[in-house]
C-alpha cells in the first residue's frame, strides 16, 4: 500500500485533457489533489485552491488511476520471479495505481494472516495492493476457505486462479457464500480434465508443431456452467478471469442479460476481463516454439481474437487485466512443453491498448480508459476509485496517447523478462502515475 | 504486425536439419541425390576426425544404429549420450547438456527427444549443426528423407505418384515429416484413419493433403502406402476399440489389391503384426519395409555430410 504516514501535500495537475468515463467527463480540466484525495476538478485555470506542487500535463491525457484485476506478484515464496516491491514498481511504470494479486503463491494465500502479510507496509509496495484470496483451502478445489475472515482481513475477492473450481457443488457453495458477503468469485475457466499435458491452443498451429492443444471448448464449458450456477443464486457475483474464446463470451453475454433482465432485483452479476496479449496475438505467433508466447489461457485463433475485439468495443468486457506472470529465464529457456505458463504485462498494457485497440481498431480512448479504471473498479467494488470525482482517492494516471517508443524488456522494473513484446514499437506511453496524491512514477 | 522476437537471436547453424517443413524442394532433392551416391560398404573418410554426438532422450533401434553406422562409414568419431545414466538424470537442463557436449568437442549433435521443439531450442543456443532424430509428435525428418529415397529407388521419379498414409497421424512425427516432404515434391497425399487419429485439422498441415475415413477409398489407385504404428495404449482412452480399428483400417492383402498393382507398402517400424497390417502384407512382395531400414544408412550419411559442409 502507499503507506507514507506523512501528510501528503497537494498536487495540481494542470493543462491536461481529463477522461473520466464514470463522471462522463472528456474535456480539458485541471485536477487538484490534496491529502490523498481529489479536492477539485475544474475548467483550466479555474481551480480555487492552491497547491505546493504542479504537474504540467499539457498535451497529455489525465485519467483515473488504472486498476489491474489480475497480477501475480509471486510473494510469498517465489521472490526470485518477482516481489511485491518490484512488481508494483513495474505496475507504476505501466500506469497502474492499484493491482489485485492472485493467491497461487507458495504457500497459497488462503488465510487472513497471509492477506494481512500482503498488505503489510513492509512489503514496500509502490501502488495499492488488493489481495485476492484462495477460494478453497490450498486451492485444492475441495473445501471453501473462510470468506468472511478473508474479507475482513482485506481480501477483495476469491479465486483458485491457475486452476478452476471444477466441482459443481463447490462452485455453487462459493457463489452462494460470495452472494451473502457481496464477494466476487473469480474463475480461471479451464476444464483441466481435458487439457492435461496441453501447452497451447488446439488448432492448426498445435497440430503443425506436434503439441497437444487446449480446446476452446475447455474454457467455454466452464464459463457456461458457472453462468448457469450464478443465475440460480440471487445476488451472486461471478467474474471470469482472462477470458480468451468466442464461445466463453457468448456465455458471459447470456449471464449479463439474465442479470439485468428480471425487474428491479439483481439476479446475479457476471463480469469478465481480457488480457492485452489475447487481443494482440494469435496461436500462430508461437512460431517455432517461442515460450514467451506460452501462457494459460493460451493465445487463441483469429476468430476468437475478433470476438474479443468486438466485445471490448461493445461493452461486454468489463476490464483489461494483464495476468502479469513473471518467470525466471531458466523456467522459460526449456523445452516448450516444460516451460512455465505466463508472461509479464504491466508495462506494456496501455501501449498495446492504444496501439492495437485505439489506433488499429478505432476503439475510442474514453472506452480504453474505462476498461482500465471505472470498469475494473466496478468489478471488485473498489469504493472511491476508478473515477476522479471530488473526495475520491487521489489515484491518477497521466499518459501521452501519441508518444512513440520502443519497449525494451531489459529495462523493465519487473524482476523477470518473459515478454513477447521486447523490441516492439508502440504508440502511447505512461508519463506519470500518482497514488494517493504522490507521484510514484515519472517518465525520464 | 511486427515480428515476434524469439528469445535467442541465434539462428540454427548451417547444415542443421530440424524439420522438413521449412526446407525447399530443391534442398530435399539435392539431399536425396547425395544419398544415392553414398555407399555404406565403401567407406569414404569425408568426416575424418569429426565428432558426432548422438544425444538420445528416447529409446531407438533403427535411427540410433543407422546414424552411428552412417557417421562411422564417413570416418567420424561417434559418442552416444543417453538421458539415463547421464547428468540429465540429475536434472541438468537441455541447454546445459548441449553446452557441455559442445565444450567436449562435438562438431554436430544428433538429438532424439520426447518433447516437440527440443532440437530447435538447442540449435538456437549452439554454433554447431543440430540434427533432429525425432522430437515428440513434431517431426522426424531423416525418416521422411529415407522414405523418399526408398520411393525413388522403386519408382524412379516422384512425378505422377500418389501416396496414402494410414494410421495414427495425430501422434506421429513420421507422418508430419512425410506429409511435408511428399507434398513439397509434388506427391498428393491421402490421410486415412478414425477422427481420433486423423483429426480434420490434419489437412491444414500442407497444401495437397486430403482426408478420408474409408481405407478402400484411400487405397484406390495409390502408388505408395505408408502405414503407421498403432499403439494399443493410445487406443485405450479413445472411443475406438482395437477390434474396430483392425476391422476398418488394417492393411490386408485383399485391401492392398485396391492400390495400383505396383504399389509399395512402407512402415517406419516397429511394426505390430496383426494390428496395423497382416504378416502377409508385411512379408509380401510389395513390402519395402526392410529397404527403408537399409536406406537409412546412406540417407543419414548424406545428412551428416551436408551438416559438416562435406556435401560434395
Amino acid at each position: 500500500m502507499a503507506n507514507d504516514k506523512s501528510r501528503p501535500g497537494s498536487l495540481l495537475i494542470k493543462g491536461g485533457h481529463l477522461i473520466d468515463p464514470a463522471a462522463k467527463i472528456n474535456a480539458p480540466m485541471d485536477v487538484l489533489l490534496r491529502e490523498g484525495r481529489v479536492a477539485e476538478v475544474a475548467l483550466p485555470n479555474k481551480t480555487r485552491g492552491g497547491a505546493d506542487e504542479k504537474f504540467d500535463a499539457r498535451g497529455l491525457i489525465v485519467a483515473p488511476g488504472f486498476i489491474d484485476l489480475h497480477v501475480h506478484l509471486r510473494e510469498p515464496g517465489q521472490s526470485y520471479k518477482e516481489t511485491i516491491a518490484t512488481g508494483t514498481a513495474a505496475a507504476a511504470a505501466g500506469g497502474f495505481t492499484s493491482v489485485c494479486t492472485m493467491p497461487n503463491t507458495a504457500p497459497v494465500v488462503d488465510t487472513p494472516e497471509w492477506v494481512s502479510w500482503l498488505r503489510n507496509p513492509e512489503r514496500a509496495a509502490a501502488v495499492n495492493v488488493f489481495p485476492v484470496a484462495a477460494a478453497t483451502r490450498g486451492s485444492g478445489g475441495e473445501s471453501l476457505t473462510d470468506f468472511g475472515a478473508l474479507q475482513r482481513a482485506g481480501a477483495i475477492a476469491v479465486t483458485d486462479d491457475g486452476k478452476p473450481i471444477l466441482d459443481d457443488q463447490v462452485m455453487r457453495m462459493a457463489l452462494r457464500l460470495g452472494a451473502e458477503l457481496n464477494f466476487p468469485v473469480v474463475q480461471h475457466a479451464e476444464d483441466t480434465r481435458v487439457t492435461q499435458h496441453c501447452s497451447m491452443h488446439e488448432g492448426p498451429t498445435s497440430f503443425r508443431l506436434g503439441l497437444r492443444g487446449m480446446s476452446a471448448a475447455a474454457e467455454a464449458a466452464i464459463v457456461d456452467r458457472d453462468v448457469t450456477l450464478a443465475q440460480q443464486i440471487p445476488e451472486s457475483r461471478l467474474h471470469v478471469a482472462h477470458l480468451s474464446t468466442s464461445d466463453a463470451l457468448k456465455a458471459v453475454r447470456r449471464g449479463k442479460r439474465a442479470g439485468h433482465g428480471h425487474g428491479a432485483r439483481v439476479i446475479c452479476r457476471v463480469t469478465c476481463e481480457v488480457t492485452p496479449h489475447h487481443f494482440t496475438l494469435l496461436d500462430e505467433d508461437v512460431g517455432e516454439y517461442n515460450t514467451h508466447c506460452k501462457m494459460n489461457p493460451p493465445l487463441r485463433s483469429a476468430t476468437d481474437r475478433e470476438a474479443i475485439l468486438v466485445a471490448l468495443a461493445d461493452g461486454t468486457v468489463d476490464a483489461i487485466s494483464t495476468d502479469h506472470a513473471p518467470h525466471a529465464a531458466h523456467e522459460k529457456q526449456v523445452e516448450f512443453e516444460r516451460a512455465a505458463f505466463g508472461i509479464t504485462g504491466l508495462e506494456t498494457a496501455l501501449a498495446l491498448a492504444i496501439t492495437k485497440l485505439h489506433r488499429e481498431h478505432k476503439i475510442p480512448l474514453t472506452r480504453i480508459v474505462e476498461l482500465f479504471s471505472a470498469g475494473p473498479a466496478r468489478v471488485f467494488d473498489l469504493r472511491s476509485r476508478g473515477s476522479l470525482a471530488r473526495g475520491n482517492f487521489a489515484d491518477v494516471t497521466i499518459f501521452d496517447p501519441k508518444k512513440r517508443w520502443t519497449f525494451e524488456a531489459a529495462k523493465s522494473r519487473s524482476l523477470s523478462r518473459n515478454t513477447p513484446f521486447d523490441g516492439w514499437p508502440f504508440t502511447g506511453k505512461v508519463v506519470a502515475t500518482v497514488v494517493g496524491g504522490k507521484i510514484v512514477y515519472r517518465t525520464e | 504486425m511486427q515480428r515476434l522476437h524469439p528469445q535467442a537471436t541465434n539462428k540454427p547453424a548451417r547444415g542443421s536439419l530440424l524439420g522438413i517443413e521449412h526446407m525447399e524442394a530443391k534442398d530435399i532433392l539435392g539431399l536425396l541425390k547425395l544419398a544415392r551416391r553414398m555407399n555404406p560398404l565403401k567407406s569414404r573418410p569425408l568426416l575424418r576426425n569429426k565428432r558426432v554426438v548422438l544425444l538420445f532422450y528416447e529409446a531407438s533401434t533403427r535411427t540410433r544404429s543407422s546414424f552411428e553406422l552412417a557417421a562411422k562409414s564417413l570416418g567420424a568419431i561417434t559418442c552416444l549420450v543417453l538421458s539415463s545414466g547421464s547428468s540429465v538424470e540429475k536434472g541438468e537442463s537441455l541447454l546445459d547438456t548441449g553446452g557441455t557436449l559442445r565444450a567436449v568437442g562435438a562438431d554436430v549433435i544428433v538429438i532424439r527427444h520426447p518433447s516437440a521443439g527440443a532440437p530447435h531450442l538447442i540449435a538456437r543456443h549452439l554454433d554447431i549443426p543440430v540434427i533432429n532424430a525425432g522430437d515428440g509428435m513434431h517431426e522426424h525428418p531423416s525418416q521422411a528423407l529415407l522414405d523418399a529415397l526408398t520411393i525413388l529407388k522403386h519408382k524412379k521419379s516422384f512425378k505422377g505418384l500418389h501416396a496414402t498414409i494410414v494410421g495414427d497421424v495425430y501422434h506421429s512425427r513420421v507422418a508430419r515429416s512425410a506429409c511435408h516432404l511428399l507434398t513439397k515434391v509434388g506427391v498428393p497425399v491421402t490421410l486415412c484413419g478414425p477422427p481420433e487419429f486423423v483429426p480434420e485439422v490434419a489437412s491444414t498441415l500442407a497444401p495437397g493433403l486430403r482426408i478420408t475415413r474409408h481405407v478402400e477409398e484411400a487405397l484406390r489407385g495409390t502408388d505408395v502406402v505408408l502405414l503407421l504404428r498403432v499403439q494399443k495404449e493410445r487406443l485405450a482412452g479413445q472411443k475406438i476399440r482395437v477390434q474396430d480399428y483392425v476391422a476398418r483400417y488394417q492393411m490386408t492383402a485383399a485391401r492392398l489389391k485396391l492400390a495400383r498393382r505396383d504399389a509399395i507398402v512402407m512402415h517406419p517400424g516397429p511394426i505390430i503384426r496383426g494390428l496395423e497390417l497382416t504378416s502377409e502384407v508385411a512379408d509380401g512382395p510389395q513390402s519395402v519395409i526392410m529397404d527403408e531400414v537399409r536406406n537409412g544408412v546412406p540417407m543419414r550419411m548424406a545428412i551428416l555430410a551436408r551438416a559438416l559442409g562435406k556435401a560434395r
